[in-house]
């Protein structure tokens, strides 16, 4: 059921391999985005910003996290689709498509990977930079000002810190965003194109976890096995999702401990 | 000296990568703020605000999502008291009477984990249960299922503003002699404003997700009219209203996403205006 690649219910065929690639890749592509802005924005807000600008800044992030995400649904179908469609589609399909099926511009909708990868990526920044800031901010003090009377600059302070005390912590943040991603439905649900085929580039459509039971929970109550189906493909997500976290909040125990 | 400019570009270089990095992010919030708004205010009209929708208003007739923004605010008021009522006493109990044992670590992660899962296993779940006792869509369905999503929430942030209140303040109320319980009271007190804010952050995150309500709540173009039966939402009318292919109803969308947005930035900014307001009579 895990590896099967046909998904026909009507048979019987229950096959999650294409839903299972669509989430890995629409999350893929959303961490591909995300985590070197988000990194570099948390360890700004952590050590480069005055206390004004970190009170302008903060409600901001927090503003971004409590928009709901049919919002996000309805930005990436008037902005991201076309943008996609008529920009970023061509441009990448003509050069990079041609050598790389991966950047193939097959699919000329718009509804894909990348459009769902992009709103996802938008979603979770703020999580990263939430993390991250609050990980340098727990740094000690002291390693800061050791390193910039011996004459370092601000950057190459900040470098060692994160490779001293923040790595785990960015990669906590990481994990956590991941799992975000992973489960996030309707925003994605609205901009990937929903079908169900293992995707073959960045512009192809998907049909990640999510979508597919929130698209097909009401009305498989007529096909059998359809109802195990459904709560399997959940049992998968809620599965991954808690690994997760656990492994996330294992990273951070064992930091505190260390630290 | 080669080497002293090399320093210094690098600083000026990553400097600047990082701040162009936070104003991107800020760039693409105005954006999807004047995106919903100036999309949403073409559809926007008092008819919309203020009617059900009519019976061809999927079509392109007349009406508006009334049922929608009161189902929405039933829904996440319920939740929030609902889970208001379990998440506080578990939060104070586990300072209180529990503070670093096992029990209190043991929750925490508990909530942590509670908190990742995605809503659509809530959704999922609730329904599953709906089906085992014979429960339809409905008003109540949708409530309990919310409340479980913001329960970890509500409970996490609520924690860690009971967890800054003065330590002087248990063993000053303590040594006067109060019982464990009158100290709850003193920290309920003293963490009143604290709750309100985490109140309005998960009523914030009821209101929004529209996930887990999708099959637990149901949909339907009448008013709210009861605990048992079904009741419309606002991101769940955005995205029905979305997924038909006339632009009269989309645009339709567009408002209901923008008075979403509305309602959400509202009580974001109320949030962090009692945090800071109402802090002034707390001790610290």
């Amino acid at each position: 059921m895990l590896t099967g690649d046909v998904w026909h219910p009507q048979d019987g065929l229950f096959g999650f391999a294409p839903f299972i690639a669509g989430s890995v890749a629409v999350t893929a592509v959303a961490m591909a985005l995300t985590i070197i802005p988000g990194v570099l924005s948390g360890i700004y807000l952590a050590e480069y910003t005055t206390n004004r600008a970190r009170a302008i800044l903060k409600p901001m992030l927090d503003l971004l996290v409590g928009i709901p995400s049919v919002i996000f649904g309805v930005w990436g179908i008037l902005v991201i689709i076309p943008l996609i469609r008529e920009q970023i589609g061509p441009l990448i399909g003509a050069t990079l498509g041609q050598t790389f099926p991966l950047f193939a511009f097959t699919n000329p909708s718009g509804y894909s990977v990348l459009a769902a990868g992009m709103v996802l990526a938008v979603m979770v920044f703020p999580l990263i930079v939430a993390v991250v800031d609050e990980i340098m901010r727990s740094a000690p003090r002291e390693m800061r000002e050791a390193l910039l009377s011996l004459g370092a600059t601000k950057w190459e302070t900040t470098k060692c810190v994160v490779r001293r005390c923040g790595m785990t912590g960015v990669l906590a943040a990481i994990v956590l965003a991941f799992s975000r991603a992973f489960g996030e439905t309707l925003a994605v649900l609205m901009v990937v194109g929903n079908v169900p085929q293992v995707p073959q580039s960045i512009f192809a459509p998907a049909y990640p976890l999510p979508a597919l039971i929130a698209n097909n929970y009401g009305e498989m109550m007529s096909v059998p096995m359809y109802e195990s189906a459904m709560m399997g493909a959940a049992l998968l997500l809620l599965v991954v999702v808690m690994v997760f976290n656990i492994t996330a909040r294992a990273i951070v125990v064992r930091m505190n401990k260390g630290a | 000296m080669n080497r002293q400019k090399m320093r210094k570009l690098e600083e000026t270089f990553f400097t600047w990568l990082m701040r162009f990095c936070l104003i991107g992010a800020g760039a693409i919030l105005t954006i999807i703020l004047w995106v919903i708004a100036s999309r949403g205010l073409q559809g926007l009209s008092w008819e919309i605000l203020t009617q059900p929708p009519e019976g061809s208003f999927y079509l392109g007739g007349g009406g508006g999502i009334l049922n929608a923004i009161m189902g929405s605010l039933y829904l996440a008021t319920g939740a929030t008291i609902l889970a208001s009522f379990i998440a506080a006493p578990v939060v104070l109990f586990m300072h209180v009477y529990a503070p670093h044992s096992k029990f209190a670590h043991g929750l925490r992660l508990a909530l942590d984990i509670m908190w990742g899962i995605p809503s659509i296993v809530y959704g999922a779940f609730g329904f599953a249960i709906m089906v085992a006792i014979g429960l339809r869509a409905s008003l109540l369905a949708g409530i309990l299922t919310l409340t479980l999503v913001i329960i970890p929430i509500l409970a996490r942030t609520y924690d860690e503003i009971v967890a800054m209140a003065p330590r002087d303040l248990r063993d000053v109320t303590l040594a006067l002699g109060s019982t464990r319980l009158e100290y709850l009271g003193v920290l309920l007190r003293q963490t009143l404003p604290g709750l309100l804010t985490a109140l309005l952050l998960a009523f914030g995150r009821a209101i929004g997700d529209a996930a887990a309500m999708l099959f637990t709540a149901g949909y339907t173009d009448n008013m709210p009219d009861g605990l048992l039966r079904p009741v419309a939402s606002l991101p769940v009318a955005v995205f029905f209203q979305l997924s038909t292919p006339f632009p009269a109803v989309q645009a339709r969308a567009y408002a209901s996403a923008l008075v979403l947005t509305t309602i959400i930035l509202v009580v974001s900014l109320l949030a962090q205006w009692t945090m800071r307001r109402l802090g002034r009579h707390v001790i610290r």
